[in-house]
């Protein structure tokens, strides 16, 4: 499977639309008839802004949420869901993340190739600093992420370019759209900080200490621009001329727009560091990490800063030495992360939930989960992923709770949302409905055996490709076993069914990076199969054989 | 820094390296936020040998603390009725120790290695008040430290004093009213002559030459500096109007304090030829060096030191770990003291700095310096090379009560730190230590078998879910006529 490939190609959009058409059960477009009116009805709706209302009726027009109540006109151009045994939500937000944002453009440029950054020799070199880059100018649509974000509940992302001190300008972003600018709800809403020194050989600065002495100075030459280029341009004659300097120009002008600063600080060591800098520099800030929070709630709330939680929580390094004794402190740090958002609740600090080191979306609810086994309240740990975080990067006017002229992003659930049982099986965005559906179960007995090692060719654009299936099929038809290709390595099936002669089984491999989902669907007869390959929306045709059974296998 | 060491003294008393847990016990204690709120309790130190350093040795006497302060030292004190009362019968009592260089407590690297001139970082950004070496320093008797920035640049980091209030955070530990610092280095730590990476320019200055020039470079800026802000506001003292300010420049800002005399200067030096160059340069721009440090020749150019009005902090008997160490001898300290050089010893090591007692103790040995000369060396003398003589150093009414009770005389090699105490507060106590150890063994292990349990019940679950089989749920649709989305999704 040639994906990466696929994904680079530049014909994109129609090589998209050649997929659509190849494959039966494509994606369906979104196109002139789609419907834009719904109404949820009788469901049980969690406004977050109010309480929990049952068996009441939300209706959504034209991207925007028209009426929410138990006694509510259904307007005769909507489309009904029932929804009794349903909760409806307000769409999650994921606090901070680069989900929806493309990599970081090399720099140099077009093709010089290992094109490095010249040696920094001082703050005035501007060092791993772009603040001029907005996440809502560098929009990807073809992150899997924003799908698989989306399908676990997240309407929103906070998103912004990664690396750097200084990476750029964050946005708030609507976790779907045809285009790129129809992600982009607020932009700027936060100008993150890192004080990650870049390093490299003799590349300043290259400790913490020289990290925050950099932003510091950054921040003290953003004011002085304002005020010399003032000065200068009511008497320019005479006098030297203040510098033009991109990143003070974008940081000013990013303030000047309300956007919040970001500053790291996960340890109370650093969670205090960052409360002495966010004053020291006369931002707005919100500090990120709030991992140790039970140890430092207090000191927050009487600042008045906002937290920003990572959901990864700390744990020992999956590949670390086993011998190796952790220190009481990372022990207890370890035992008592999640519960901070608890301690910050407690303490009255506003805090909304980030995804963090988190890669997979499916993880992010079960994070959340530990900090309500852990003290917090489901109620607080909702508003954390939704109308906090809204309030926290001033969009609360549109999102954040079940209100009446708000941003039509639900999420439709069958039960509890922190509940490991419960499904997302709706998820609106800007009023548009996406369903999110498990893979049918067999509903019929399987007509023949898929256990064996099965040859499966491939055409993808980039030419041909062999892959190896080793299947095991259990008798009421569920499918396991493991995916081969020599460009990508290996997959284990994680959902897989035999039900007639058809099939369907996915694996998981990462590709650029991301776990993305491959999904197998096809027909089988004897030692023969043929179906389609589905991965980020392409499909590609494949035709199957089992080499080492005998003719006429079982059936 | 960076440096191998080679060390005849005494082995480090090998208690003091047990304490993964112990380091836990004061934390539990100290952590709460009350403690800091709460003023210490008046405390009454009774019947020790008290070590004075400036007023000599008292047998069987007392000590008596308020507010953090010595209210009253003499024998036969009366404690008031809240008092707390310490028993030292039998033990003794002499001022905390400073340590006049030290790198404990940084969180991060403590050099800023890109550059020559790195004056705009400041370790007082990056204090750690979680370094467990906080504490170790502590059960050796230290209450102050000089943090400095490390000797890779010419012209360093600013530099801090603190005491180990153990348990604080980071904001509470800087010695209040301590004039900042800034570090120098000379010779080759700063050109880098044993730090080249192949393939790579050589930064620049990679000479003893260069590095004065450096040095005289930076100040020459900071000069003009200085007087691009003095004309500013000369002329909006004039009444001019729309002057745009001269831009604010962190690096050089700090150099400026140097030529006010607001800022100490703290120069990592060893060869007699470096020293005198530094206090050369100095001399022209009219600024004084405040301590040589390590300064291993300073006994070839005691008498420059001297006049010059410039302390020398440096190592009991450590040396030959490079080229420009091996004229190093024991009898630096007691040999510059002689020449009437302030002079202090000092750790550069947070192993060492629990020792320092015994450190002092050697130039007794080498050099002949007496009881009171020796216990200089890391009380008094630090305190006056950092400026804070006026607040410690020496057991005096009126100054912070930073006290250290050893059970014997804190020279001998077999003296043991009982208590620390840093403004009326007892930081560490040995005995505390003692029985609190058993119970964070305790919690650790407990910690671990929680996470191991939770690790297991995970792999379970995994295994679990992998096996059972989906249920199969009715679909939910929409009417009027539900859209067809493919399986799995997205639109």
């Amino acid at each position: 499977m040639s994906l990466i490939s696929v994904r680079k190609r530049p014909g994109i959009v129609v090589f998209a639309a050649l997929c659509l058409s190849l494959s039966g059960a494509g994606r369906v477009a979104a196109q002139g008839g789609e419907p834009r009116s719904f109404a949820i009805h009788g469901a049980k709706v969690v406004p977050v802004s109010g309480a929990p209302l049952e068996n009441a009726t939300v209706v959504v027009s034209r991207g925007v949420i028209t009426a929410v109540g138990t006694n509510v006109a259904i307007p005769a151009d909507a489309w009904v869901i029932e929804g009794k045994g349903l909760t409806v939500y307000p769409g999650l937000m994921d606090a901070f993340t680069d989900v929806g944002v493309a990599a970081a453009p090399a720099s140099g440029g077009g093709g010089e190739a290992n094109a490095k950054p010249p040696i920094s020799k001082g703050p005035e070199d501007r060092p791993a600093t772009t603040p001029w880059r907005n996440a809502a100018d560098e929009i990807n649509l073809g992150d899997a992420r924003i799908e698989s974000w989306r399908s676990a509940g997240f309407t929103a992302t906070v998103s912004a370019p990664k690396s750097g001190m200084f990476p750029g300008q964050a946005a708030v972003l609507n976790l779907a759209g045809e285009r790129a600018g129809d992600l982009v709800v607020k932009s700027p809403v936060a100008v993150p900080v890192s004080l990650q020194a870049p390093g490299g050989f003799r590349n300043y600065p290259d400790s913490l200490m020289g990290a925050i002495a950099y932003v510091r100075q950054v921040w003290l030459d953003a004011n002085w621009s304002t005020q010399a280029e003032a000065i200068y341009e009511k008497n320019p004659r005479g006098v030297e001329r203040p510098r033009y300097d991109q990143s003070t120009e974008a940081l000013n002008d990013a303030l000047q727009k309300h956007a919040v600063v970001l500053i790291p600080g996960n340890s109370s060591l650093e969670i205090r560091r960052a409360l002495v800098l966010g004053e020291e520099w006369k931002v707005n800030s919100v500090i990120y990490g709030g991992q140790m929070g039970y140890e430092v709630a207090a000191e927050i709330a009487a600042k008045k800063v906002p937290v920003l939680v990572d959901l990864k929580w700390p744990e020992a390094a999956k590949d670390g030495d086993p011998e190796e004794v952790p220190s009481l402190r990372t022990l207890r740090f370890r035992d008592r992360a999640p519960s901070s958002p608890a301690a910050l609740q407690k303490a009255g600090v506003k805090f909304a939930f980030y995804s963090g080191g988190i890669t997979a979306a499916k993880d992010i609810l079960p994070a959340v989960k530990k900090s309500i086994d852990a003290g917090l309240t489901p109620d607080a740990a909702l508003r954390a992923l939704t109308l906090s975080p809204a309030e926290i990067f001033g969009v609360a006017d549109v999102l954040g709770s079940i209100e009446k002229g708000k941003i039509a992003n639900l999420v439709v659930t069958d039960g509890d949302l922190f509940d490991k049982k419960t499904k997302v099986k709706i998820v609106f965005v800007d009023g548009r409905k996406f369903e999110v559906r498990e893979p049918l179960r067999p509903s019929e007995p399987p007509m023949g055996d898929l256990t064996g090692k099965w040859k499966l060719s491939t055409s993808t654009p980039n030419g041909a490709e062999e892959l190896t299936a080793d299947l095991s099929m259990e008798t009421d038809g569920t499918l396991t076993g493991t995916v081969s290709s020599p460009q990508r390595g290996t997959g284990s099936i994680f959902s897989g069914y035999v039900s007639e002669e058809k099939f369907s089984f996915t694996i998981n491999l990462p590709i650029e990076g991301n776990p993305t989902d491959v999904r197998f669907t096809g027909t089988f007869e004897g030692n023969s199969m043929k179906g389609s390959i589905s991965v980020l929306g392409y499909t590609f045709e494949f035709a199957g054989t089992k080499p080492g059974a005998a003719a006429g296998g079982a059936r | 820094m960076n440096r191998r060491r080679v060390n005849f003294g005494i082995a480090v008393v090998a208690l003091l390296c047990l304490l993964t847990g112990a380091s836990g016990a004061a934390r539990e204690k100290e952590a709460k936020p009350s403690a800091a709120a709460n003023p210490a309790p008046a405390l009454l130190i009774r019947n020790a040998t008290i070590l004075t350093v400036t007023h000599g040795t008292l047998e069987k006497a007392d000590i008596l603390i308020k507010d953090g302060k010595i209210a009253a030292v003499g024998s036969g004190l009366k404690a008031p009725a809240d008092a707390q009362v310490i028993d030292a019968s039998g033990q003794f009592v002499m001022p905390g120790i400073i340590d006049c260089h030290s790198h404990i407590a940084v969180d991060g690297d403590v050099n800023e290695g890109s550059v020559s001139v790195s004056s705009m970082v400041n370790i007082a950004d990056v204090l750690n008040s979680d370094d467990p070496a906080i504490y170790r320093d502590l059960a050796g008797g230290v209450t102050a430290a000089n943090i400095l920035h490390g000797s890779a640049n010419s012209i360093g980091g600013q530099t801090v004093v603190i005491k180990l209030r153990w348990g604080q955070p980071a904001a509470k530990l800087p010695f209040e009213g301590a004039l900042p610092g800034i570090k120098f280095a000379l010779g080759e730590n700063p050109k880098r002559s044993n730090f080249r990476a192949s393939g790579m320019p050589d930064r620049y200055p990679a000479t003893r030459l260069g590095v004065e020039e450096t040095i005289r470079g930076a100040f020459t800026e900071a000069r003009d500096y200085k007087k691009t802000w003095d004309d500013y506001s000369k002329r909006v003292a004039a009444g001019e109007k729309n002057l745009i300010p001269p831009r604010r420049d962190l690096k050089l800002e700090p150099l400026v304090e140097v030529l006010e005399g607001k800022r100490y200067v703290h120069a990592h030096c060893y060869r007699e030829d470096e020293i005198l160059m530094l206090l050369r340069v100095a001399k022209e721009f009219g600024f004084r060096v405040q301590t040589l440090q390590h300064v291993l020749e300073g006994y070839k150019v005691a008498d420059e030191i001297a006049a010059a009005g410039t302390g020398a902090s440096t190592f009991s008997d450590w040396w030959a770990y490079k080229l420009e160490a091996y004229e190093a001898i024991p009898y630096n300290a007691a040999l510059m003291t002689r020449r009437g050089v302030v002079v202090s010893v000092n750790s550069d090591d947070a192993a060492e700095a629990t020792h320092l007692n015994q450190e002092a103790a050697k130039s007794m040995r080498y050099g002949g310096l007496t009881h009171d000369e020796a216990l200089k060396l890391v009380t008094l003398n630090p305190a006056i090379q950092l400026g804070i003589e006026k607040r410690v150093g020496s057991i005096e009414v009126g100054k912070d009560a930073d006290l250290v009770i050893y059970n014997r005389d804190p020279l001998s090699a077999y003296a043991v730190v009982q208590k620390t105490l840093i403004d009326g507060r007892v930081y560490f106590d040995r005995e505390k230590d003692l029985a609190g150890r058993a119970a964070l063994e305790q919690e650790k292990k407990e910690l671990l078998e929680k996470a191991k349990k939770n690790a297991e019940k995970k792999a379970d679950e995994k295994k679990a879910e992998g096996k059972k089989p989906e249920e199969k749920k009715p679909e939910e649709k929409a009417k009027p006529p539900q859209e067809r989305t493919d399986e799995g999704g997205a639109r």
